[in-house]
């Protein structure tokens, strides 16, 4: 987390200040009461809005400052998210502004060790990175949560929760004074340091690291290429490491490793850090310091996300070292998660319990990005000498082979978590082959005339049935289609057809012009996935069976018998 | 059979989903195992560790291009 901030850049000068505006329950007798309050106007609270938004809650968003973040903090965005964004409607302006980036270089010393690729297969609507500034994705997020409609209230400061069991009452300042508002829902997205998460005595437990960085956003005109570099002990940084990344605007993000007996104060001066960009730029181009911060992090979690009618998502639920882009890439998933399931308890079409799977499923996710970037953080920083033996030995090895590149870790990149053990997914009782079991996430897919299976998929339940030709789709699936369009929680029929045929009643269809989706999916004529509205599977089978589709779908959806 | 310098670790008890866990968990594992020992104590811990190793190979040509391969740092 950052220590400190410096914000009187040329770039934070543009950036937009939102207008306070005097809360309706000022004229109030009573408090009013929300169906849902988000806490935290970060990315992830903001998705949480829009997502909940976009599923017919009224929202209410408090936060308790008026601008967006400064600095640049998040920056990369996995592929995962770009989809999840997608969604929520933000994608395309993320995607345009920010810098596509596939390559990584890694170096040991002076010299380049190996460079891997992030795009080993084609076929995906969006690229496996795009890096851009956190204050552009949170500018995207607004306008869309505006246009959504949701209630957005800047300068609104929780002071006190008092949760209850059918709602959460809260107690907000502003520049107004006092006012009371009732939740029934509340989602906390407050970040790392989490107010609401201490007003409720709730810890967070993990690790420390004993290490600090340096981070230093840098305006320059470099024609370096929009790739990852790496840097294990190089000669312009003696014993440490250094990553730099390209951002929109000429911007550039280098990320020195300090070491735990830095002094943060004296190094996040300019004079200690334009000597050391200096070094590492090697040949007295111009640039100007955008934003410094020194920093050291944290690997801990929550013991659950949810706390009765309570629900933590993003940095307040969990945090992870910036090695691997795990922070901000798991709050979005986080959302993910949460939205479609508060959606069916709240409208009471599910029980309550499937609200209990948010934190399931999110903390397996959890711990594996805390893992994965653990394992990281300590490559990087070997604790002992045998470590640092080892860490060496493997970098020298990775020049010539590729096993030893394997073990190179300067951060596992965001990938998403796949749900394999959650209670909500249908085992499988057919054989499949590639990875698409019940609990991962849709693989994406070009359709004819341009379109992309990704964009098909999301915000209800659907199912996907496998066809050569849509005029073969079995009678019994054609017959039930119209019964799963009907039901409690409506189900939607998709047939993926190699060809353009005829229409097929209560279903779309769509082309599968390359056979890319058959193959991702393992997808034979007859073969059908569930498919959640966060895009992940539930269950898959050979063939159509209404039965056990319906018993897949109460599963799903936290009940003890079909839908 | 050659020494094999392709990526290699793997888990038959296990379904993997991303080509780099089963060496990061190997990883892990090579280094708790030094967890607080001296020096001398970890120059011991290896020494056993490539015996044991090397018998389970048991082939001399591949322990004979890798103790090259390892002396020439290539």
């Amino acid at each position: 987390m950052s220590e400190s901030l410096r914000g009187s850049s040329p770039h934070a000068a543009h950036r937009p200040k939102f207008e306070y505006r005097r809360p309706p329950e000022f004229g109030a007798t009573a408090p009013v009461r929300h169906p849902v309050v988000v806490v935290g106007a970060g990315p992830v609270g903001l998705a949480a809005a829009i997502d909940s938004r976009l599923k017919g809650l009224p929202v209410v968003l408090l936060d308790e400052d008026d601008i967006v973040s400064i600095g640049s903090r998040g920056l990369c965005y996995a592929k995962r998210s770009l989809e999840i964004l997608d969604r929520l409607g933000c994608g395309d302006p993320v995607c345009s502004k920010g810098v596509n980036w596939n390559v990584g270089r890694t170096f040991f010393h002076a010299r380049e060790i190996y460079r891997f690729d992030l795009v080993a297969e084609s076929d995906h609507k969006r690229p496996g990175m795009v890096n851009l500034q956190q204050y552009y994705i949170e500018e995207y997020e607004v306008d869309r949560a505006r246009a959504v409609g949701v209630d957005l209230r800047w300068k609104n400061r929780v002071v006190a929760i008092d949760p209850r069991p059918d709602h959460v009452r809260l107690l907000v300042d502003t520049p107004d004074g006092r006012y009371a508002i009732e939740a029934q829902w509340l989602i906390v997205a407050d970040g790392a340091r989490s107010p609401l998460r201490r007003l409720l005595g709730l810890d967070v437990e993990g690790k420390v690291f004993r290490d600090r960085f340096l981070i230093a956003d840098v305006v320059m005109a470099a024609d370096f290429p929009a790739e990852r570099w790496f840097w294990f002990d190089p000669p312009f940084h003696p014993g440490q490491s250094v990553l730099l990344h390209r951002q929109a605007d000429n911007v550039w993000r280098i990320d020195f490793q300090l070491g735990w007996d830095a002094d943060p104060d004296a190094e996040k001066r300019p004079e200690r850090v334009i000597p050391r960009i200096r070094a590492m730029l090697g040949d007295g181009r111009e640039f100007e310091l955008d934003w410094v911060s020194v920093y050291t992090f944290q690997c801990r979690r929550m013991a659950k996300f949810r706390h009765g009618r309570v629900l933590f998502a993003g940095d307040a639920a969990h945090q992870v070292s910036p090695f691997g882009a795990r922070g901000a890439n798991s709050g979005f998933q986080d959302v993910d998660n949460l939205a479609w399931k508060l959606q069916l308890v709240a409208a009471g079409r599910a029980p309550d319990r499937l609200l209990d799977t948010y934190s399931e499923e999110r903390i397996a996710a959890a711990d594996e990005n805390i893992l994965n970037s653990t394992r990281s953080t300590d490559f990087i920083t070997p604790k002992s000498g045998i470590s640092r033996v080892f860490r060496d030995a493997v970098l020298e090895l990775a020049e010539r082979h590729d096993f030893a590149r394997r073990l190179v870790n300067s951060g596992r990149l965001s990938m998403p978590t796949i749900y394999e053990d959650s209670a909500l997914n249908t085992r499988d009782t057919d054989a499949f082959a590639g990875a698409l079991v019940p609990g991962a996430p849709a693989a994406d897919a070009p359709l004819e005339r341009g379109g992309w299976l990704i964009d098909a998929l999301g915000g209800r339940f659907q199912l996907l049935l496998f066809a050569d030709d849509p005029g073969e789709v079995p009678r019994p699936a054609v017959d039930a289609f119209a019964v799963l369009a009907r039901l409690p929680i409506p189900v939607e029929a998709i047939v993926i057809a190699r060809r353009a045929g005829a229409a097929v009643a209560n279903a779309r269809v769509l082309v599968d012009a390359k056979g890319v989706a058959a193959e991702r999916y393992d997808g034979r004529a007859g073969t059908v996935y569930l498919i959640r509205p966060d895009q992940h599977v539930a269950a898959r089978w050979r063939r159509f069976d209404l039965a056990g589709l319906r018993a897949a779908l109460g599963r799903a959806t936290g009940h003890d018998a079909e839908v | 059979m050659p020494l094999n310098l392709r990526p290699n670790f793997h888990d038959p008890d296990r379904r993997r989903f991303r080509d780099y866990s089963a060496g990061d968990d190997f990883y892990e594992l090579l280094i708790e195992s030094h967890r607080g020992l001296d020096e001398a104590q970890s120059a011991k811990l290896n020494a056993r560790l490539i015996l044991l190793l090397a018998n389970h190979i048991g082939d001399l040509s591949v322990l004979r291009e890798a103790v090259e391969r390892a002396r020439d740092g290539s």
